[in-house]
């Protein structure tokens, strides 16, 4: 519970939260004491589950029989832009989409982007991955526009009246939550195999970012702007196309680069349901079949064609705002009607040259048995060391969290096992320096410290449910009032009567570790970065990597390392999970009011000092937000490490999606979708709290 | 608190004008008895609105702009100023009222009516420019005609013109953002000319500007009016500003005016101590003339003479010199007296008791 700590100082000791507290720890400590013999409140009874999967099911059977060929028939429809899209893309020679791409880069970004351009499609070509790419690439050409457009559309209706917006942005935040997986298993059911899922669920996947844009850029127009235009004479819909959306071009156009991500993002995923012959089904296919060689060769086309994507789509939306004056608009549209000259001469000239139109086979670098050759040594050489890093974070960070101290510790790991002694000792470490706190008037500080060290004896799987969700409900009541408790029982009871309690305690921990190490290394790297401008020059591009990086690709290197398994699943979480904790922390120490650390600073402040008493404290609810953060990206990096073998939520809804079943995959993505929202909700009331308190307002980082 | 002159002159008019904000607005006014023109006290309605809870940002505001004046707005921010000229516009949906636009009245306009009189008769210049930041300064000046439909050619043309009225001309293609705020506001107001507008409304023209290049405008703003005598809302919270831009103006506190006449009449006779307090400030000697702090008596012979319209300013060097004083002849052709302890006793005494 990383949250209990930095709580404190944004609360002041009242008595009535010392009371819960007191009460919520006595709670604790009867169940952790008592444990299994408390029966059906530390085991949530079997017969008090409701079973929703068999009526989802057949809910969703009888959906199918009766509107299957509606969405059969859009299915089929489909099919067609598909189909055309990959007839053209493969029908255009490598060598004119060359072109073609490198001048677009060049436009969005400049020379260097160009360059980056031209060399990764060399690499596609070159590793013989050309025609998978374009497969993938068949889908996000159509999916875009149509995610955009339905984005836009529905944007503009949330933005004109306040009933659609209400309805709008809790939709979207479900949609949102909901894990990428879990909205396969429906799309699967109705429009059967093929190209098609991949290309609804993109479009699902991918519209909301626009939406959101869409209102944004929309409401952040400035009023006088409006006025301007209104006192110009606007008509009603003059306004809205030659003031608002032109005014809103920036904003518009980031959506359009978030919608191209989310889209790229989840035709990768989609490629999962199998047979697609794109990108993404060549690493997952390897990754099965333990080719590690291959699968990291594919996974960089992944990696390349997000970063291309990502930096022209937001070349054009940044480029948008500066300026262009008659000479370079004239000056560009010759420069495209060159291209375009150039892009139909390689088409010509690959005629006479087939290399340019399709690479040998025989020509395809492959060096991936190398690559296979190379790790299998290094595996062999270095699997001792490997094997103790797994153990160690294993038995002595992951099963403690998991089991509680009660069951990890054991003669066989820990060299001793947990005797009325070693319990003991254990107790005194606890409560010792609780009592110090206490001594010192940080009562609720003691109180928390009591209850951290309880939840590690107990393990959050170990621990009775009625504890666990005392403690939540308890401090969501803390962060955001009643309204929000109630919430949160609302969402637990979900968790607890479908019969996901435990695979969703599985993800609790999961989560919670990943972002306990990623919160803790990211922040420090983060505080670090804001000090040293060159340490930033370093993090600035390997964050922005990983965030365009598609999740997939992040499993690659450490399945290749460690094998399946929670602690792969750990380092992937952590690996994505690290960059808005660095990214917020940076943000907000970097952005602090300069007259505030002016002000520091003439007093006499020296620079430890002024990190840490003037900047830390001001950037608290910008690192809080970081926090928020951080706990979304480890969710939704979470559910994609089920492919390596985790038991939690997320496994649940890969059976669902393999076995076709729409209830078990529905009702664990929706429980993954509850336990996202109840962290977001905390930790953005308390982030909230905090500016209040501080004064100021933070802008959420896009 | 009224203008003399009758209403029918006017080229705007604006009559019991009420903003009301907060819940059931319009409800606070369905008593008609209690409103001013049916015989009410408009202080005593709007202090009684405000403690229901209600929120007054305009409390019958009258006034009547006439063809080719300058009339200024002047109130501290809060003062409901911007509300009014919003009000003229209906940008602001006025609670109650009537605004008279050539006899016709706004308020009872039809959307497709309220824009066609936004497109051929008004033009609004604003305080923080509003210009598009993706067209640039041309596009911006056209913009309001292309709205229209304008023909290109006639488009240019026109656009052209005012560009070159307001000293913009070779900047034509720049994007607002390479402009200075100074230029940006030039853009600003040569779009609000481009429709050839008859009512002039300047919102805080020059608030935003450096002192100056305020003053620069302020000066170019008088230049343009006498080429093209429109008639002009001005609003500003710079009682300076509105001395120099005014033809007439009007003091607003709590959405209420609360004295309406020339700049000298509001100096010499303050209607209260709000107004009072805002003249206090004002350099006496570029106000005042000769003729407001003359004494009554005969000159002596062979002093030199002045017509009563001089500014005491250009007094000075000579008074310095000269203990006998000036000989100040009124417009009626009869004679006073005037030397520098006279006119020391006016600035040292305020005006009140020198012009008695």
């Amino acid at each position: 519970m990383p949250q209990l700590d930095s709580t404190d100082t944004l609360e002041s000791d009242t008595k009535k939260d010392t009371i819960v507290w007191l009460c919520v720890v006595a709670l604790t400590a009867i169940c952790v004491v008592l444990g299994d013999s408390l029966g059906v409140l530390y085991k949530y009874p079997d017969s008090l589950v409701i079973p929703l999967t068999g009526p989802l099911n057949q809910a969703m059977s009888w959906f199918v029989e009766v509107f299957g060929w509606f969405f059969k028939a859009i299915g089929w429809l489909f099919d067609w832009p598909i189909l055309f899209a990959k007839t053209i893309l493969h029908a255009i020679p490598w060598f004119a989409t060359l072109i073609l791409a490198t001048f677009v880069s060049y436009r969005a970004g400049g020379v260097s982007l160009a360059l980056f351009c031209a060399l990764s499609i060399l690499y596609m070509v070159t590793f013989g991955f050309w025609p998978q790419s374009m497969n993938s690439f068949a889908l996000v050409v159509i999916s875009i526009p149509l995610a955009v457009i339905v984005g836009f559309a529905l944007g503009t209706w949330g933005f004109l009246s306040a009933r659609a917006y209400r309805v709008i942005m809790p939709t979207l935040d479900l949609m949102q939550t909901v894990p990428a997986f879990a909205y396969l298993i429906p799309i699967l059911l109705l429009f059967g195999f093929g190209s098609t899922v991949g290309l609804v669920a993109s479009v699902l996947f991918a519209f909301p970012p626009m939406v959101r844009n869409t209102i944004v850029g929309l409401r952040g127009v400035p009023g006088t702007v409006i006025d301007s235009g209104l006192m110009s004479g606007a008509t009603p819909v003059q306004l809205f196309w030659n003031v608002r959306v032109p005014t809103a071009r920036r904003q518009l156009l980031l959506g359009v680069n978030q919608a191209t991500m989310a889209s790229l993002s989840m035709v990768i995923i989609a490629s999962i349901i199998g047979g697609t012959n794109d990108i993404g089904w060549e690493v997952l296919s390897t990754i099965r079949k333990a080719l590690f060689g291959e699968s990291i060769l594919a996974g960089v086309v992944i990696a390349l064609m997000a970063m291309i994507l990502d930096r022209v789509t937001n070349g054009f939306a940044m480029r948008s705002t500066t300026i262009i004056d008659d000479e370079m608009k004239k000056s560009s549209r010759l420069a495209w009607i060159i291209c375009g000259g150039v892009f139909l001469a390689a088409i010509a000239f690959a005629q006479l040259i087939p290399l340019l139109s399709v690479w040998p086979k025989a020509w395809v670098i492959n060096p991936a048995p190398a690559m296979n050759a190379t790790l299998e040594w290094v595996f062999l050489e270095f699997r001792e060391g490997l094997e103790a890093i797994k153990q160690v974070a294993f038995f002595f960070v992951m099963l403690p969290i998991k089991l509680g101290l009660k069951q990890a510790v054991s003669p066989f790991t820990w060299g001793f096992s947990m005797t009325p002694m070693v319990t003991a000792i254990y107790a005194a470490l606890v409560l010792i320096p609780a009592a110090f706190l206490a001594y010192k008037h940080r009562i609720l500080q003691a109180i928390r410290l009591v209850l951290l060290g309880l939840v590690l004896y107990g393990g959050l799987t170990g621990t009775a449910w009625i504890a666990l969700c005392a403690i939540i409900v308890v401090l969501g009541w803390q962060a955001g009032g009643r309204g929000l408790a109630i919430w949160i029982v609302a969402g637990l009871a979900f968790l607890l009567v479908t019969g996901i309690w435990n695979p969703s305690t599985i993800s609790i921990y999961l989560c919670g570790v990943a972002v306990l190490l990623s919160f803790t290394v990211g922040s420090a790297v983060g505080v670090w970065a804001s000090e040293n401008d060159k340490v930033a020059a370093v993090v600035r591009p390997i964050i922005d990597t990983l965030q365009t990086m598609p999740l997939f690709v992040i499993l690659i290197p450490f399945v290749m390392v460690f094998k399946i398994g929670e602690f792969t699943a750990l380092l992937s979480i952590c690996t994505f999970a690290i960059v808005p904790a660095i990214r917020y922390t940076q943000h907000g120490l970097r952005n602090l009011p300069q007259d505030v650390v002016e002000a520091a600073s003439a007093i006499g402040c020296t620079r430890a000092q002024l990190l840490f008493q003037v900047k830390l404290p001001l950037a608290v609810p910008s690192i809080m937000l970081g926090l928020n953060q951080t706990i979304m990206f480890a969710i939704s990096m979470l559910v994609i490490t089920a492919l390596v073998g985790t038991d939690d939520l997320g496994q649940q809804i890969y059976i669902g999606l393999g076995d076709g079943d729409f209830g078990v995959g529905m009702i664990a993505g929706v429980g993954m979708a509850i336990i996202a929202m109840i962290a977001d909700r905390i930790t953005q009331s308390i982030s909230r709290k905090m500016q209040a308190k501080l004064g100021l307002r933070q802008e959420m980082l896009a | 608190m009224s203008t003399s002159n009758s209403p029918t002159e006017a080229k705007l008019s604006c009559r019991n004008l009420w903003k009301l904000y907060g819940p059931n607005a319009a409800s606070h006014l369905s008593d008609e008895s209690r409103l001013p023109q049916n015989g009410g006290n408009a202080a005593e309605l709007a202090q009684s609105i405000r403690d229901q809870g209600g929120i007054v940002a305009s409390a019958d505001v009258n006034f009547d702009l006439m063809p080719g004046e300058i009339f200024v707005i002047m109130g501290l921010s809060g003062s409901g100023k911007s509300t009014v000229v919003r009000c003229l516009s209906r940008l602001v949906e006025p609670t109650c009222g009537e605004i008279l636009l050539d006899g016709q009245d706004l308020l009872k306009a039809s959307p497709k009516e309220l824009i066609d009189f936004r497109r051929y008769k008004m033009g609004m210049v604003f305080q923080s420019f509003g210009l598009l930041p993706h067209l640039n300064v041309f596009e911006n000046v056209a913009f309001p005609l292309k709205l229209q439909g304008m023909e290109p050619k006639e488009r240019t043309k026109r656009a052209e013109r005012v560009i070159d009225l307001v000293g913009l001309e070779g900047r034509e293609s720049s994007y607002p953002s390479q402009l200075s705020g100074g230029q940006q506001q030039r853009v600003g107001i040569a779009r609000s000319l481009a429709v050839e507008p008859e009512v002039w409304f300047l919102d805080e023209p020059f608030s935003a500007l450096d002192p100056l290049i305020r003053r620069q405008m302020q000066d170019e703003f008088l230049r343009l009016q006498q080429e093209l005598h429109k008639s002009i809302v001005f609003i500003t919270h710079d009682f300076l500003e509105s001395l120099r831009v005014a033809d007439r103006m009007a003091i607003m506190k709590d959405g209420a005016v609360v004295q309406i006449g020339r700049p000298v009449d509001l100096i010499l006779n303050p209607a209260d101590d709000y107004v009072r307090e805002f003249t206090n400030d004002v350099p006496w000697e570029l106000i005042l003339t000769a003729g407001d702090i003359a004494s009554d008596n005969t000159p002596p012979a062979g002093i030199k003479e002045v017509p009563a319209s001089t500014k005491v300013a250009d007094l000075l060097p000579y008074l310095a010199e000269h203990d006998a004083g000036v000989a100040v002849r009124a417009d009626d052709g009869s004679i006073f007296h005037m030397t520098g302890q006279h006119l020391i006793a006016a600035l040292a005494s305020g005006v009140t008791d020198a012009a008695a």
